[in-house]
């Protein structure tokens, strides 16, 4: 083995390859070259560090000095003053990672850092993803090597069940009793799935565990076939995620040319292999019949369960379907025991969650938490707060299943039944923050739009019901609600709950009964004073110049699109309402502040 | 992408041996419809029809697939596609503003092509590029924290490449 006196990681998971990792990384090898240190600094490419905010993100070991934000102009400097000559560049590393006196302090004493507790994501930013011997020296394949050398399928099962791991797709259902349920029928083919169909929009854990650690899914899926009998897994992940779908392809080949899948896996006489298969874009595809009906080649729709797919899934089959996050952790469990794993977390929630905040917040990024963590360390704490010294408002969870929580319920503990309590619901881990701007009835609306464009259409609560409850938000975004629509939006709602075919449907007017539970009186502002609180929605709106603070420069009328604004050089300006089409041109031109909307 | 070089007949000369490989594979026919819109850039009538012929699938379910999933287009994409992501995350970043502005500066609907085949403007789901929001996708090359003012500098750098 080859040694280095410094290792320079590189991010190149999406958010940190979409700010041009890959260009860094070409600029370190060229500087490197140019100071004829290839052979002594190695350049890594890794998966996410979580921190995408301060995206692209680099560290250099052993020194551990985090630079962030690094541009391509700032490669030079790095190379010539921190790894030649051993000066770290202060100016260039992410602010919190050193103190006053410019000392570097560890990463765990990183705001961000300090409160997580990396379960799924430990190997993420940690090692290459594309190099299999880098897993294996992280402990890699060796739960694995336990599961088929030394455990029973019945003692894998058992201790799955004692972790108290709970599905991180959404749902939460015991991942143990689906792994008992899924080897109970006998069945001489059975399947192993991973939903790696990530849909949540501001949902990205998944992706970046794949991206940063496909390995562990590979072992885990292979575990999963060792402990209920199946002989082939597949994975079912987004078309729209093609880092992710490369580095799988390579790391399912690297396992078997290792054999690590394909025939007689550590010489024992269990064989297992495990194949890709891409999601086309349509959101039902989680749902797991639906997913199973995609990977059958069919059109994505969902049936009534049951049988449920333990028992009767693809191809007919006993199929086990776990999502990543799941898998991610099985591992871990295997080789710490299940006791250390249900040491973290609530009574009824264990282990720990990954969250992937976005929206209104500091540091947007992916972090892991143990479970029971509140909102508000997690949102002011490791988030930083919000930016630009606005209120909190609303956290959103969930996804278009879940729904908003307030600022009264920041101390909730975050675990799976504690948010259901609440109104919400954990999902597939999506927190978005939103601030005072964010109007309520427009968020609602917003998520109502994505269920009603990804509707499969198979049953009609779904179908029509939700339409029906778009056009009544629009009704009351564009001015003309009328006093009894909350009160229909909520019955409708209830009855779509529970009428619907699929998770899709049953929790699809989530967003808006949690948004009318704890923000009616914007519903009711819209309604009732047709005024729009946050300033969102445009038929509300009113665009006004302060005849006080406007000094009649004339570049608000020059910007109006529609010719509304007129008035004499050096005195005030005047909007015309009847010719405003609220295109907000006026108010982000104006140098002084003095239009705002009414 | 549409591959400009070759002529159609080649392009399903290569298909014809993505459909080898998958039409006996159980659920292969999303692989082999996924191929055919990567390189011949559309699942239109012409394609369905190659594929049934030589699958055995009906005309129907293949049809069925290419309505179903938001990947198939019926027609032809413009040259360049723009994908606005209208995730959460975006959204509550200003999204919608930049979408508008793009439309207005294209003088298009979402999900056209401008009539010039240039564009199409698209709205897509979560691209995790959330650290970067509000962000939109050209060809697949990112561009991140938006604002409508910067839309018409964007879409000029690719008027100008013409």
């Amino acid at each position: 083995m080859e040694f280095y006196r410094s290792q320079i990681l590189v991010c190149t998971g999406t958010g940190c390859a979409s700010s041009n990792s890959h260009g860094i990384i070409a600029a370190f090898e060229e500087e490197l070259k140019k100071a004829g240190i290839e052979k002594e600094v190695k350049v890594v490419h890794t998966g996410c560090f979580g921190l995408c905010e301060n995206g692209p993100v680099v560290i250099i070991y052993p020194e551990g000095a985090f630079y962030s934000r690094i541009k391509v102009s700032d490669v030079e400097r790095i190379v010539s003053e921190h790894l030649v000559k051993g000066r770290i560049v202060t100016e260039l590393l992410y602010k919190e990672s050193i103190d006053e006196n410019n000392n570097i302090h560890s990463l765990d004493n990183v705001d961000f850092y300090k409160k997580q507790r990396r379960v799924a994501l430990r190997n993420c930013g940690v090692i290459d993803p594309e190099n299999i011997d880098e897993y294996i020296a992280f402990d890699g394949y060796q739960a694995l090597a336990k599961c088929l050398t030394e455990l029973s399928r019945d003692d894998v099962i058992d201790i799955i069940k004692k972790s108290g791991l709970r599905g991180r797709g959404g749902g939460g259902f015991p991942t143990g009793m689906k792994w008992q349920f899924a080897k109970q029928p006998e069945s001489d083919i059975k399947y192993v799935c991973c939903n790696a169909d990530e849909g949540d929009p501001g949902a990205f854990m998944d992706r970046s565990v794949l991206e940063g650690d496909p390995h562990a899914v590979l072992e885990a899926m292979t575990i999963a076939g060792y402990a209920i009998g199946a002989q082939q897994g597949y994975i079912y992940v987004r078309a729209e995620y093609p880092i992710a779908v490369k580095r799988l392809r390579i790391a399912i080949n690297q396992a078997r040319e290792n054999g690590l899948l394909g025939n007689n896996i550590f010489g024992t006489d269990f064989s297992f292999d495990i194949d890709l298969r891409l999601g086309s874009g349509a959101f039902v595809c989680g749902e797991e019949t639906a997913l199973i009906a995609s990977i059958e080649g069919q059109r994505g729709e969902p049936r009534p369960r049951p049988p449920f797919p333990a028992v009767k899934g693809l191809f007919g089959k006993p199929t086990l379907l776990n999502n990543v996050e799941t898998y991610a952790n099985i591992c871990q469990i295997i080789l710490n025991g299940p006791e250390w794993f249900a040491s973290m977390g609530t009574e009824k929630s264990k282990g720990t969650k990954v969250f992937a905040l976005g929206g209104k917040i500091n540091n947007t990024g992916l972090v892991e938490i143990p479970m029971g963590t509140t909102l508000r360390e997690v949102i002011y704490e490791i988030g930083g707060g919000i930016p630009n010294g606005k209120k909190f408002k609303a956290a959103q969870t969930g996804g278009p299943s879940g729904g908003c929580i307030p600022a009264s319920h920041l101390d909730v503990p975050i675990d799976y039944d504690n948010l259901i309590s609440i109104g919400s619901m954990m999902g597939s881990g999506g927190m978005i923050v939103m601030d005072e701007d964010n109007c309520m009835v427009d968020i609602a609306k917003f998520f109502l739009e994505f269920t009603v464009d990804e509707s499969c259409g198979k049953c009609p609560p779904c179908r029509i019901g939700t339409r029906r409850m778009l056009e009544m938000l629009n009704k009351i975004t564009s001015g003309n609600g009328e006093p009894g629509d909350i009160e229909k939006l909520e019955k409708l709602a209830v009855n779509i709950k529970a009428s619907a075919l699929c998770g899709l449907g049953q929790t699809a007017p989530n967003p808006v009964l949690s948004t009318i539970r704890y923000f009616r009186d914007e519903y009711e502002a819209h309604i009732n004073e047709k005024r729009c609180p946050a300033g969102v929605c445009k038929a509300l709106l009113n665009y006004v110049i302060d005849p006080e603070k406007c000094k009649g420069c004339s570049l608000c009328s020059r910007a109006c699109p529609a010719g509304a604004i007129s008035g004499q050089i050096k005195s005030p300006y005047t909007i015309d309402s009847s010719k405003c089409i609220k295109c907000g041109a006026c108010e982000s031109t104006c140098k002084f502040g003095a239009i705002s909307r009414k | 992408m549409a591959n400009e070089n070759s002529t159609r007949t080649e392009l399903f000369k290569e298909l014809d041996v993505v459909i080898e490989q998958w039409k006996n594979v159980p659920g292969g026919l999303l692989p082999i419809m996924q191929h055919a819109q990567e390189h011949i850039g559309c699942v239109d009538e012409e394609v369905q029809n190659y594929i049934s012929a030589r699958t055995g699938e009906p005309v129907s379910k293949i049809y069925g697939v290419a309505t179903f999933y938001s990947l198939f287009t019926l027609e032809p994409n413009g040259k360049h596609t723009i994908g606005l992501c209208l995730g959460t995350a975006c959204y509550v970043r200003g999204a919608q503003l930049v979408l508008d502005e793009l439309a207005k500066q294209l003088n298009v609907e979402v999900g056209k092509t401008t009539s010039d085949g240039l564009f199409t403007l698209t709205a897509t789901r979560c691209i995790g590029a959330c650290g970067l929001a509000p962000a939109m996708m050209i060809d697949g090359e990112v561009y991140g924290r938006l604002v409508p003012s910067k839309v018409e500098g964007i879409i000029k750098k690719y008027r100008d490449m013409e």
